[in-house]
Order: structure tokens, then C-alpha cells, then sequence
């Protein structure tokens, strides 16, 4: 397998902040590995550094075998949070621009609609276009679904994975458990350092919240959030985030509220808090 | 108190941007409406909001209302503070019926340390929060969140939630819009708009049960119409309930219940 990214013990301050604090981590071909992180964990800073756009101060970057240089980014389609695009140009007028400081060629959908008057859906799609149509062997994604709809995002990573069984590895933020799903291997960072990794049945295995089902849940509530216990609604259930069993129940019953609460296998978000605040 | 919309129509320079909508809204309860771009999510929190007046139905709703515009709508150049005084004095709170909601929305939200911040030097998350904090201060009968967790991570998200399960439990009515459904399905009932019409309306059990056939998973790339893929994993649904070959039957989530719906309603455009 060949590596495409490889980012080893990347640090990157700030001034006294430390954006990147010996951060790893790869992406083979073939793959498609999710990059999560709360706000200022330090995930654009990893990626502004793996393309080029930012200097660090150690560890060593690799893009498809090379530093970060002019040449080897004409072979890496790159969407950033903001989405790249000129939005006074047309859809075509931005495709042509690729074209042109590329030197590649850019085959795509012809839209002579400007970019500002589009939905922000089809925004997301011509970025993609504009992003994919080189044929980049790796794929850097910030973001690239934030705002869009259920049927939009599902389509834009159909867009993804069919460019990585063709070959191309992908590296993706995301803040959303609905899109984890899609990536094969999946990278937590925390204050800048890499806190855990793993596909997303690794991460989550053995992991637990706790749930509750009671009648009285608005007393159930105020009785575990007052325990300063993260607690959340869940349907007609609530949700303890990071709890033992044991705990709720002994809040619960000296309280004197009937119901029932059971340790529940966690989902990533509640794994990815429990892992941020450890 | 239970609220309601009934066969709401609204139509915007001649464009149908809703239609046939009805809502049932108990007290304490969360109602999350999802969908895309253009869905009607938003028309729909102005019909509640009264900013838009819908072209037909009725509306049963509360006095007090709560709003949260999509994108924060706090005022950047004011601090957290000024931004929530701004709320109370508009509702005529008195300086210590303020302090005292101040001082529980502070302790909700995690915002006490940016109290004097501008709302502009805010992270998103934050800001958020504040958006939230502004529609809940007044402890409106009914609050009418639009994306109030877009483009907030994890962390936020998850005490965002808390500040809603809060004020739930206190008897307040949320509806709030999203276009994540794992959010959705938190959420007691669930409206699924596409193009202005329901897809679906209900508990998560009851939009379930409206699916006809079942559900299948499976590796190889099936030959039915009604496929689509999660994760790299082959999703398909049959109207008849027959299996494909090499399939096994699916407990389906949310997600894909509602991608299973899009296809049975027979909409053009939804999915390839």
C-alpha cells in the first residue's frame, strides 16, 4: 500500500498556543480517513501545513512522498472549509482557472451560473467538481458537507468513495457521526495532539453511556445534571454521556425515582467527548 | 398544553414553499424538523415565528415565542452580556429578574468566562450557545430553534443539547431544524420535509412502521432499483419485502428509513 500522507510528530505553535502538538498520522491509498476534533483541536492546522500553506516549527510532512511543493499539489484536489471558489466567476470561469494555474485538464458539468447564485448544495457540488476534475490522487476535504442536506451529503461522499475505489485516498474533517460512517479509518484529535484512532467499531467498542427511561424525567434530570453529569434527552429517553451504571442508579433511587437505567453501547460523539475531556 | 399547525400552505411569489404540513406540539416536548436545502425548514420557523403569514391553515400557538434565527442572531458588536440584556429589556424584565436568569443561562451554557466578549470574537460554538441562551431567556411557552447546531463540534453540540433537555424538562415546547439525523432521532418527533412536503411525520417508531417491505444490507453491489450505499456497505430496500441475494435483514435507523421513504414517495431528483 502507498502512503500518500504521512504527517509524523507535526508541532505548530502560535505564540504560547500549540496548534499541532506531535501530531501523526497517514492515509494510504484506497482509504478514506476521517479527521475529527472539536473547534481549535487543531485540524486545519494540520492540513494548511500538510498542503503547504502554513510553515511548522518540527516533525516532517509527507504529500505523496514529497514535501509540500508546487508541483506535487497539481496532483491533490483540496476543498477547504470556505470552499475555494470565486464567487463573482461562473461555475465554468472557476473551472477554467483551475485549468489554467493547473496546467491540467478539467472536465466537469458546463454551469455558466455564477457561484453566488447557486444553493449552497450545488456550491458544495461545483467545488467538488472543481476539486475532483484533475483526477487528484489524494483528496483533501475540510468540512466539505457542512450546511448541506441528508440527500446532498450522501451523494457528495458517493462522489468520494468512488474516487478512492478508483484509487485516490482522501483525507477528511468532519464534526458529524453521520459522516463517520464513511471513512475507513477514523483520527481524534484533542488540544492538537492525535488522542485516538481506529476504525469506528474500534473506537466505539466497549464504550458505554448510560440510558434511562422513567416517568419522571424531568426530576430524573435535574437529579443528574445537579451530580454534574453531561445528561441529554434521547426520544422519550434521557442519556447520561461518560457515567458509570452504578452511579446513576444510586442518584436515581436516592432521589426516589422509579425507572430503569441500563449501560448502552456509547455512539462516537459520546466517545469522542468522554476521550476529550479524559 | 398541546399546539398545533394544521394544513399549512404557504406560497412565496407564486412558488409552493409548504405544503400540507400539520404539527402537534406537547408541552415539554422536542420536535426536530429535518431536511435539505430548500426543504421549507425555515419557512416553516417564520410561519411559527409569525414573521411569515402562511397562504392557508390554522395555527394554534402560544403567546410567548422564542426565536432563534439560523446562523446565531445575536448582534456581533455587543457583548454575551448586552446581547441578553438586549432579550430581557425587550421583555421587560427587571434588573434582578434579569441577574437571576442571567446567572442560570451563564451556568447552562459555559459562557460566564466570555460574559463582556464581543458576540463577533466568539467561536462558532459559543456563539451558538448565545443564539440558543437569547431564545430561551425569556422562558417562552415555545421555542423555535432554526440549525442552532450547525457547524458546531461535538463538544458544544452535546451541552447545546443539555440547554435544550434543560429548559424541556422546565415545560418549555422546542422545535428546532437540523440536517443531521442521527440529531433528528434525539428529538421525540420528527418531521422530515422534502421540497416543502412531509416525507415523514412522527415518533421515530411510528415514521419506522411507515415503510412498507424491508430492509436489506449487503457487500455486493445488488441488481435492485432501490439501492444506495452507507459506509461502503450496500443498503437496499424492498417494496415487497423479498430478499436479494446475499443480504441480510437490516434493523433500519432514521437514516435510512427516510432514504427508503424518498424512494417509495417516487420524487425525481432525490437520489442516482
Amino acid at each position: 500500500m502507498t502512503k500518500l500522507v504521512e504527517v509524523s510528530e507535526l508541532v505548530k505553535r502560535f505564540g504560547e498556543q500549540v496548534a499541532a502538538d506531535e501530531a501523526s498520522l497517514e492515509v494510504n491509498e484506497g482509504e478514506v480517513v476521517g479527521l475529527l476534533g472539536a473547534n481549535g483541536a487543531g485540524k486545519t492546522t494540520l492540513i494548511r501545513c500538510l498542503l503547504g500553506l502554513l510553515d511548522f516549527d518540527s516533525g516532517r510532512v509527507l504529500l505523496l512522498g514529497e514535501s509540500p511543493n508546487r508541483n506535487v499539489l497539481r496532483r491533490v484536489g483540496y476543498v477547504p472549509q470556505g470552499l475555494g471558489l470565486y464567487s463573482d466567476l461562473t461555475v465554468e470561469e472557476n473551472l477554467d482557472f483551475r485549468r489554467e494555474i493547473f496546467g491540467t485538464r478539467v472536465e466537469g458539468v458546463v454551469d455558466d451560473r455564477r457561484v453566488d447564485e447557486l444553493s449552497h448544495g450545488l456550491q458544495r457540488r461545483a467545488a467538488f467538481t472543481a476539486a475532483l476534475a484533475h483526477r487528484p490522487q489524494i483528496l483533501i476535504l475540510d468540512e466539505p458537507t457542512s450546511g448541506v442536506g441528508p440527500w446532498t451529503r450522501a451523494e457528495l461522499w458517493d462522489t468520494i468513495r468512488a474516487e478512492v475505489s478508483n484509487g485516490a485516498g482522501a483525507l477528511v474533517t468532519t464534526h458529524h457521526l453521520d459522516e463517520a460512517e464513511y471513512c475507513d479509518r477514523l483520527v481524534l484529535m484533542a488540544a492538537g495532539r492525535v488522542v485516538k484512532s481506529g476504525s469506528l467499531s474500534e473506537l466505539i467498542s466497549g464504550e458505554t453511556a448510560v440510558e434511562v427511561t422513567t416517568d419522571r424525567r424531568d426530576e430524573a434530570f435535574a437529579a443528574l445534571t445537579e451530580a454534574a453529569l453531561l445528561t441529554v434527552l434521547s426520544g422519550s429517553k434521557l442519556r447520561v454521556v461518560s457515567a458509570d451504571l452504578q452511579q446513576v442508579t444510586r442518584i436515581l433511587s436516592a432521589e426516589g425515582i422509579a425507572g430503569h437505567a441500563a449501560a448502552v453501547a456509547a455512539s462516537l460523539d459520546e466517545v469522542f467527548i468522554a476521550t476529550s475531556s479524559r | 398544553m398541546t399546539w398545533s399547525v394544521e394544513k399549512l400552505r404557504v406560497e412565496i411569489e407564486g412558488r409552493l414553499a409548504l405544503c400540507d404540513v400539520d404539527l402537534r406540539l406537547e408541552s415539554g416536548t422536542v420536535t426536530a424538523v429535518v431536511g435539505g436545502d430548500g426543504a421549507g425548514k425555515t419557512t416553516l420557523c417564520r410561519v411559527l415565528t409569525g414573521l411569515l403569514r402562511p397562504t392557508s391553515g390554522s395555527l394554534s400557538l402560544p403567546a410567548t415565542i422564542g426565536y432563534q434565527p439560523a446562523g446565531s442572531g445575536s448582534w456581533g458588536d455587543l457583548t454575551v452580556r448586552e446581547n441578553l440584556r438586549f432579550v430581557g429589556d425587550a421583555h421587560r424584565f427587571s434588573n434582578a429578574h434579569f441577574s437571576e436568569r442571567l446567572g442560570e443561562l451563564m451556568e447552562a451554557t459555559a459562557l460566564g468566562p466570555a460574559i463582556d466578549r464581543l458576540a463577533m470574537h466568539l467561536s462558532g460554538g459559543m456563539r451558538q450557545k448565545l443564539g440558543v441562551a437569547m431564545a430561551l431567556l425569556p422562558r417562552p411557552e415555545l421555542a423555535v430553534l432554526d440549525e442552532p447546531t450547525t457547524g458546531v463540534d461535538p463538544v458544544s453540540r452535546i451541552e447545546l443539547w443539555q440547554l435544550i433537555t434543560r429548559s424541556v424538562t422546565s415545560g418549555t415546547t422546542i422545535v428546532l431544524t437540523t440536517t443531521y439525523l442521527d440529531e433528528a432521532a434525539r428529538a421525540g418527533t420528527i418531521l422530515a420535509l422534502e421540497a416543502g412536503s412531509p416525507l415523514a411525520y412522527g415518533t421515530l417508531t411510528e415514521i419506522g412502521r411507515l415503510l412498507p417491505g424491508a430492509l436489506w444490507s449487503t457487500n455486493t453491489q445488488p441488481s435492485e432499483p432501490h439501492r444506495w450505499q452507507r459506509g461502503g456497505v450496500w443498503r437496499v430496500w424492498s417494496p415487497d419485502g423479498h430478499s436479494p441475494p446475499h443480504a441480510s435483514r437490516l434493523e433500519p435507523d432514521l437514516n435510512d428509513v427516510l432514504t427508503a421513504l424518498s424512494f417509495s414517495t417516487n420524487r425525481e431528483g432525490m437520489k442516482s
